[in-house]
């Protein structure tokens, strides 16, 4: 929206921004309110009260303690609205709905890296449906990031050593800034980029025409294979290393007698530094990979460990129809 | 009446004018104008970085200096500007000046360790200029692990010690006050007789103390891993990235309390002298400034909002921000009121006050934006913070600064500035102010991100804006170091109380004997009473 050729307010493209800006100004409202009420009040004493006579004094006025409660306790009140309505927002922000489609997303200095589930690449492009909740997992290869869609009004960090999401649905197709809103280094401003927004149909077209490497977790399946995982990880679960069929979500006992539940930041952990988790049973044998491996070939073999249980591949992949050759 | 007025015989500026009468000195008001000379020149060095930094804006294409240039420019206008000048404005060079003759003391309590904490500020400036000159740093003044850790090759170590050393003089102030505040008051100065400046010092202090050595020691783990190795925030060694933020903000946050508390006090000091009036809610106005220090240091994480933590820290954390609120009203409410049948008139002292009532209200305002959970994703670290903290420190910090000097400059050298030439200047402050920082607000909401070199076309308008303010207010800033100085040698001589002003500091002469006062004042009367002041005129003519 422009004023005289100025912009003043972004592009709503998401459900969320229809939220954020309801919000938005209704804390303006009620700024603006209290902000011209004082400014006309002191602007009103400072004419009224204007001193007219050298050696003047003013009103012998202690304070009011009538007043003081007044203006305590009904700006708490309204600071209080203000809170929950945006813990509200905040918590919807947070919730990514069962059904959203997956992209993983890798910060590195200067480019964003997009990953489809089903194997296209990008570098500060990312193609997405409208009409469709999306997660993104975020992760570095270096510093910190935040991944910003300011049309979507989300971000969120990307923070070495570990992942964090958000998600939005776009609601009109187009073409929005990507962002990194974390200050990275020399070409932080250079590290944006282009989200496009495509109707299903067209999305479905676009998903086709790219993808040579197969998807994700079939890339994850071959990285699987030359990294020589799959001669200890063997499905039948009589290798030098626990079976991964089926493990995604569930509950494993530890050498050390605690449980934890196998997640996407548990499966990195124990790529990267092997020795820190170890499965009941088993020797501390895996080499660790930290530094070895991309953050890009991490979500790949992620992703071809999800895909080894029937529930989570089920889960994760889209509602749309994989390509032909997709998942196992 | 005044040409009538002599600059009196004897004063601390006149007691020695050798080099070392001022360098050894043990005067709190020497130490004070020494201080008053460093930060200026920090202010104007700051003020530099953002000439350049506003140059570079004005035209969306990265072209006036490199991208590291300018990133070094960032961060140097935010090391200089807050540990430098903001940090140690109003309460070194003010409240060193008058927390003494306020209360009715002679000096601090520790006239040693106040001249000690001006050399520690030096040394400190010392190793942060080297670092300047040496090719400059690029972290941006939080100095975020990883890249200040392992990503950043310029010379972080040597700003980091700089600022480090920094502490230490400002840990030494606040001591310095909190012991005179307690135990160096006139017979009769009970804590509700004291002035709301020397309240707000006293809040100010209290931060100072607690929060300083967190910073301190989170600048030597950031040192040991940078120079030794040691992995504390790098996650490739182990290390959390994001501790390094709860641990900065622990102190970074109340240091924006360091910086505006000192400022609420002058506020409350030209508003009652400009209206003739005592102040509205006295104890509502001190207290306020205790609520404020205390709530300052519970609210760190809505800095983090967007970091990766909790979704239920992040409700506790933005539900305690909204506390911070509550005391910065009331204390804009009561400075409102006391306007109420007061006998107000604009010297440029109360424009200030009043450019300080409207920008600290914007300010404040904003702060709700930013607290509020589901808003502050969109607007986090955009240029609507940079507006916010802007409008806090500058339009805040700054203006109260500044309504101060004017308001004690005729204390602290015994002459009047050009009122014309102040008035002109105050105005330009204000309006190059609002012109600089409204559009950022504007800006940051349609999304762009702080610290960019270069953006696209459609924010180039807004910024045309900012720059052209920028320049405006850099010119209302550098005013008044021509009047100030010509006051010096050519301005009127002012008397002892030119505002008829009630503090004890306007019993003293102007300027002040080094000792003060001949006698140690007896207090037996409320503060703001300008009943007094009136008799005590009519008694002397």
């Amino acid at each position: 929206m422009q004023i005289f050729g100025i912009p003043i307010f972004p592009d709503q493209a998401s459900t969320f921004a229809r939220d954020v800006d309801v919000l938005y100004f209704f804390i303006l409202a009620v700024c603006a309110l209290f902000a011209t009420g004082v400014a006309i009040t002191v602007i009103y004493f400072g004419i009224r009260y204007h001193k007219t006579h050298d050696g003047e004094i003013g009103a012998r006025i202690e304070g009011s303690l009538p007043l003081e409660l007044l203006w305590s306790v009904i700006p708490t009140i309204i600071a209080m609205v203000m809170f929950g309505w945006g813990a509200t927002v905040f918590y919807h922000l947070r919730r990514p709905p069962d059904e959203a489609m997956h992209i993983y997303a890798v910060g590195k200095q200067w480019m964003w890296k997009f990953q489809h589930l089903e194997g296209q690449r990008e570098i500060n492009e990312l193609h997405i449906p409208a009409g469709q909740p999306i997660k993104v997992t975020i992760s570095s290869e270096d510093v910190l990031h935040s991944l910003y869609f300011p049309a979507f009004r989300t971000k969120m960090d990307a923070i070495p050593g570990r992942y964090t999401e958000l998600w939005f649905e776009a609601q009109r197709p187009g073409s929005y800034h990507i962002f990194c809103a974390e200050y990275c280094g020399t070409n932080h401003s250079g590290m944006i980029g282009t989200v496009t927004v495509l109707e299903p149909a067209q999305y479905q077209a676009w998903l086709q025409g790219g993808g040579l490497e197969g998807t994700l977790a079939q890339r994850g399946a071959k990285l699987f294979n030359d990294l020589a995982c799959s001669t200890c990880h063997v499905d039948t679960g009589q290798g030098r290393g626990p079976s991964l069929k089926g493990i995604i979500g569930t509950t494993v006992d530890l050498q050390s007698g605690d449980t934890v539940t196998v997640d996407e930041a548990y499966l990195r952990e124990s790529i990267l530094n092997s020795q820190a988790k170890v499965v009941k049973g088993f020797q501390p044998l895996m080499p660790t990979f930290q530094g070895l491996i991309s953050e890009e070939n991490l979500v790949a073999l992620i992703e071809h460990v999800k895909s080894m249980s029937p529930n989570a591949s089920a889960t994760a992949a889209p509602p749309t129809p994989a390509p032909a050759g997709g998942k196992k | 009446m005044l040409d009538k007025l002599k600059i009196p015989e004897r004063h601390y500026l006149n007691n020695g004018h050798s080099l070392a009468s001022w360098l050894l000195t043990k005067d709190h008001k020497r130490i004070a104008i020494m201080y008053l000379i460093s930060i200026s020149v920090m202010f104007f060095l700051g003020g530099l970085f953002a000439i350049g930094i506003r140059l570079e804006l004005a035209t969306p294409q990265g072209d006036f200096v490199t991208a590291d240039t300018y990133n070094k420019f960032f961060t140097m206008h935010g090391v200089i500007m807050v540990f430098f000048f903001l940090i140690p404005s109003i309460p070194a060079v003010l409240g060193n000046f008058l927390i003494p003759p306020m209360i009715g003391a002679k000096d601090l309590a520790f006239p040693r360790i106040n001249l000690i904490s001006l050399y520690i500020y030096w040394i400190g400036g010392v190793f942060t200029l080297y670092a300047m000159i040496a090719g400059g740093v690029d972290t941006g003044w939080t100095f975020y692990t990883p890249y200040s850790a392992t990503g950043s090759n310029t010379n972080v170590v040597p700003t980091a010690v700089g600022v480090f050393i920094a502490g230490f003089s400002s840990i030494l102030t606040g001591l310095n006050f909190i012991v005179t505040i307690h135990r160096m008051r006139a017979p009769g100065m009970t804590w509700f007789r004291l002035p709301l400046f020397v309240w707000a010092h006293y809040a100010t202090s209290l931060v100072q103390v607690l929060g300083t050595p967190v910073v301190a020691i989170t600048i030597v783990m950031l040192g040991v891993e940078r120079a030794l190795g040691f992995g504390i925030f790098d996650p490739a060694r182990g290390g959390d990235p994001v501790l390094f933020q709860h641990l900065f903000w622990f102190y970074s946050h109340p240091a924006v309390y360091i910086m505006i508390l000192p400022a609420l006090g002058v506020q409350s000091e030209l508003v009652s002298t400009f209206s003739r009036k005592t102040i509205f809610g006295y104890s509502f106005v001190a207290f306020s400034s205790l609520a404020i220090a205390v709530f300052g240091f519970i609210v760190w994480a809505h800095h983090m909002f967007v970091a990766g933590i909790s979704t239920y820290a992040a409700m506790v954390f933005s539900f305690l921000s909204f506390s911070v609120a509550i005391p910065s009203a009331v204390k804009v409410f009561n400075w409102t009121a006391t306007l109420y049948k007061g006998a107000i008139s604009f010297e440029t002292p109360m424009l200030y006050a009043y450019g300080f009532l409207g920008l600290f209200a914007i300010g404040g305002l904003t702060g709700l934006f930013l607290a509020t959970l589901g808003l502050d994703v969109h607007v986090h670290d955009t240029y609507f913070v940079v507006a916010h903290f802007h409008y806090i420190m500058v339009g805040g910090a700054i203006m109260g600064y500044m309504g101060g000097l004017h308001f004690w400059w005729p204390k602290m050298t015994g002459r009047m500035y050009s009122e014309f030439f102040s008035r002109v200047s105050a105005i330009m402050v204000f309006v190059g102010f609002n012109v600089t920082f409204f559009p950022q607000f504007v800006v940051g909401y349609l999304g762009m991100p702080r610290r960019y070199h270069s953006y696209p076309d459609e924010f180039q308008v807004l910024n045309v804006m900012s720059s052209a303010g920028a320049t405006v207010l850099g010119l209302g800033y550098a005013l008044p170091v021509l009047y100030f100085l010509w006051s010096l040698r050519y301005g009127a001589v002012a008397g002892p109380n030119p505002w008829r002003a009630s503090g004890l500091e306007w019993q003293m002469q102007s300027p002040p004997l080094t000792e003060n006062f001949v006698e140690t004042p007896i207090v037996d009367t409320e503060p703001y009473e300008y009943e007094h002041v009136v008799s005590r005129e009519k008694h002397l003519v």
